[in-house]
């Protein structure tokens, strides 16, 4: 079977994770920042399993199910934050969050 | 065992003081009163017991010292919480208590219609807690603790109707003034502890005897240095002026701190030192000269002052002066024994005068008083009895046997002088003078002003107590031609070295008694007819150009304040008001000017924007890794 290079995976992680980056850096919809953190734990698994791929061994693939269930957890508590804001706020624009500012 | 119960008398008042701070704005001016009294009275009833024990079974060396803990242990210096009760401490530990309870007694009726009520009580407790501690402290650094305490409690009690603002500025000049004999206080410590590697007075004064000889020059520079604390703290010359301004706080406050304790803590500090005095003749006799000079001083001060509690003031720093001459002739317990005398009859004649004060709706002049023997008949005896003992009217009061004790030592000591003696005579005519000017004015005469108040129980029992003290205090030191019952004498023999006779054999004399007697009489006399029975004459004769300016000049003290205001307070203000421009000032401006253009700079960057934070932490997290990977 003839197999994909380890380092073409790791690009695509590499690329996958600039993509939910750069979607966070510029994106002010909530919901979008959201969509884009998935993004970025779904590179950062994808580079776990290639790794394991890599060296042969499970431990890369049990890693992303620990990843899941926290990307699980994160849409949960996403989730109940993006509702608190809309109703504080009437917004979902994360730039109207300022009134930290020194 | 009761000494064991030292320790319980000044807690009991500092305790009190605590209660009052935390919880005073929940307790009822009943209850704030019940605090604040009963503290103090507790207090004596323990100071009572502990001096039974100690008179009826005297501890080992005649002293009982009871140590709580170490305060601290740092390079040598290892003062402790430590209380030491000798016969002198104990006669200063009873009329603090004592005295301390009356004055307090008297207080939860005179300050009843005032709005700090509680916060009087606070500063009356902590006062008395800060005096016990003083008198009881058995190393130099925890007296000073007290020392400073007690000054804390004059100043915020001066202070005290602190919407005047002429108040709050005597209550600060009060402070200033005691702060320089502070100065003093604390050098002449700092010169005890590097020379004689301990501040715990018993072996200071038994290593300083054996370490310095007569005259040495660092005996008598610690002797100067606690003198200089000694002359501010109990308003002797040159550092008087702070007292007569001090009269700005409530009656009691005088009676207890301006004239019955804290003021004679100098003398207390003179006396607990005395083995530094011993070795120092120069500053004895300096002692003696600033008593004398003081006690005449304030005599002639006294005479021409028309507030009532202004005379006290100033007669309280005469009577201070006598204690002074005593200590500084070496009459260590003729001191004593006159500053338990003086805080019978002092206290007792500023509680009187707060009575007539209130009677009168706060009227301080004498000369709009007047006429008060028939409206006030039972006051008028009493604060007769009071400037009776004051004047040291012969054989019936307190004030006769003490005073006449310094009198007769300042000539019979082996330290006394002829011009000493004569000195003290003066004050004592002076004295008779201006006590009985005071009573004659005050209580005959025409009444000028009507009485609106009568004195209720509380402010009446301190005042009769006082007054039998007044009596019979002088009783335990009878001089040796009336029998010489003295008790006092051996009892505070067990904590003081004798006077060493050797001065006039005359001294001890009754023709020397004698003297002293026909002098006060002939004073009081000659009060009688100037302000009595020629009273017209004297005004006439008091109207004239040359006795006006006299009298002018004894009544703002011989012009003491005004030269220390040209002197001292005008070059300081002139000084900071030229150094405002110097170079001190852009440096110590342009750091504050620094500081605020950073604040400035970081706080612009506290955007509060989500994405501008992720963003610096991704460009940081790019760098950190690029720089890794590259190096």
């Amino acid at each position: 079977m003839a197999s994909v290079p380890y380092s073409y995976g790791l690009l695509l992680a590499a690329v996958l994770f600039g993509i939910g980056f750069a979607g966070l850096l510029v994106r002010r919809n909530l919901i979008v920042v959201l969509a884009c953190i998935e993004i970025m734990l779904n590179a950062a698994g994808l580079a776990f399993v290639v790794a394991g791929a890599r060296w042969g061994r499970p431990d890369g693939q049990v890693m992303f199910l620990f990843v899941l269930a926290m990307a699980a957890a994160e849409v949960a508590v996403g989730l109940a934050i993006a509702i608190r804001f809309r109703q504080t706020l009437r917004s979902l624009d994360v730039d109207d969050a300022d009134e930290m500012r020194g | 065992m009761m000494l064991g119960l030292l320790w319980l008398i000044p807690s009991l008042p500092a305790a009190g003081f605590v209660v009052l701070v935390l919880g005073g704005r929940r307790l009822s001016r009943r209850g704030a009163a019940v605090v604040g009294a009963g503290s103090v009275g507790l207090a004596a009833l323990v100071t009572l017991l502990v001096a039974a024990s100690f008179i009826a079974s005297p501890p080992p060396g005649d002293a009982y010292r009871q140590v709580l803990w170490t305060w601290f242990d740092v390079a040598g210096l290892k003062p402790q919480i430590a209380f030491y009760l000798d016969a002198m401490s104990l006669i200063f530990v009873l009329v603090i208590t004592f005295v301390g309870f009356l004055i307090h007694l008297y207080s939860t009726e005179h300050m009843e219609r005032d709005e700090g009520f509680t916060r009087f009580f606070v500063y009356m407790d902590l006062f008395v807690a800060s005096m016990l501690v003083l008198v009881l402290a058995d190393n130099l650094l925890l007296l000073y603790v007290g020392w400073e305490g007690v000054g804390l409690c004059s100043y915020l009690l001066i202070s005290y109707w602190q919407k005047d603002v002429e108040n709050v500025y005597a209550g600060r000049k009060a402070f200033v003034i005691t702060r320089v004999g502070d100065t003093a206080l604390i050098v002449g410590l700092f010169l005890l502890f590097t020379q004689l590697h301990t501040l715990e007075i018993q072996p200071l004064m038994q290593s300083a005897a054996a370490n310095w000889a007569a005259g040495s020059g660092f005996a008598v520079a610690a002797a100067a240095l606690l003198l200089g604390g000694a002359v501010a703290k109990s308003a002797q010359l040159p550092l008087q002026t702070w007292l007569p301004d001090a009269m700005a706080g409530p009656s009691p406050v005088s009676a207890l701190i301006h004239a019955a304790t804290m003021v004679t803590a100098g003398v207390y500090l003179i006396a607990r030192t005395h083995v530094l005095y011993e070795l120092a003749p120069d500053v004895r006799l300096t002692v003696a000269i600033v008593g004398t000079a003081t006690l005449l001083y304030a005599g002639f001060s006294a005479l021409a002052q028309h507030d009532i509690k202004r005379v006290l003031a100033y007669s309280t720093i005469s009577q201070i002066g006598y204690m002074f001459l005593a200590l500084g002739v070496s009459g260590w317990e003729a001191a004593v024994f006159h500053f338990m005398t003086h805080a019978f009859f002092k206290a007792l004649l500023f509680l009187g005068a707060g009575v007539i004060i209130e009677a009168l709706a706060d009227e301080h002049d004498i000369f709009r008083m007047g006429g008060l023997r028939r409206q006030m008949p039972t006051v008028f005896w009493i604060f007769a009895v009071g400037a009776a003992a004051l004047a040291a009217l012969p054989f019936v009061t307190a004030g006769f046997y003490s005073k006449d004790l310094i009198i007769a030592t300042s000539l019979g000591s082996v330290d006394g002088s002829v011009w000493l003696y004569l000195g003290a005579l003066a004050g004592a005519f002076v004295t008779a003078l201006y006590a009985f000017r005071l009573v004659f004015i005050v209580f005959f005469g025409e009444q000028h002003t009507p009485v609106t108040r009568r004195p209720g129980w509380r402010e009446r029992l301190p005042l009769y107590v006082l007054g039998v003290l007044s009596v019979v205090g002088g009783l335990v030191w009878m001089p040796g031609w009336l029998g010489g019952f003295h008790p006092l004498e051996s009892f505070l023999g067990t904590a003081l070295p004798p006077t060493e006779l050797g001065g006039s054999a005359f001294a001890e004399s009754a023709g020397a008694a004698l003297l002293t007697i026909v002098i006060v009489l002939v004073g009081i006399e000659i009060a009688y007819l100037l302000w009595l029975r020629w009273q017209a004459a004297t005004a006439r004769f008091a109207a004239q150009p040359v006795p006006r300016a006299i009298q002018a000049f004894w009544l703002h003290g011989w012009g003491f304040d005004w030269l220390y205001e040209r002197v001292f307070v005008r070059p300081v203000k002139w000084f900071a008001r030229i150094a405002r421009g110097d170079l001190v000032e852009p440096a110590v401006g342009g750091i504050a000017w620094l500081n605020l253009r950073a604040w400035r700079a970081l706080s612009a960057s506290q955007n509060g924007l989500l994405r501008t934070y992720l963003t610096v932490a991704g460009v940081g997290i790019v760098l950190v890794l690029a720089i890794v990977v590259l190096r």
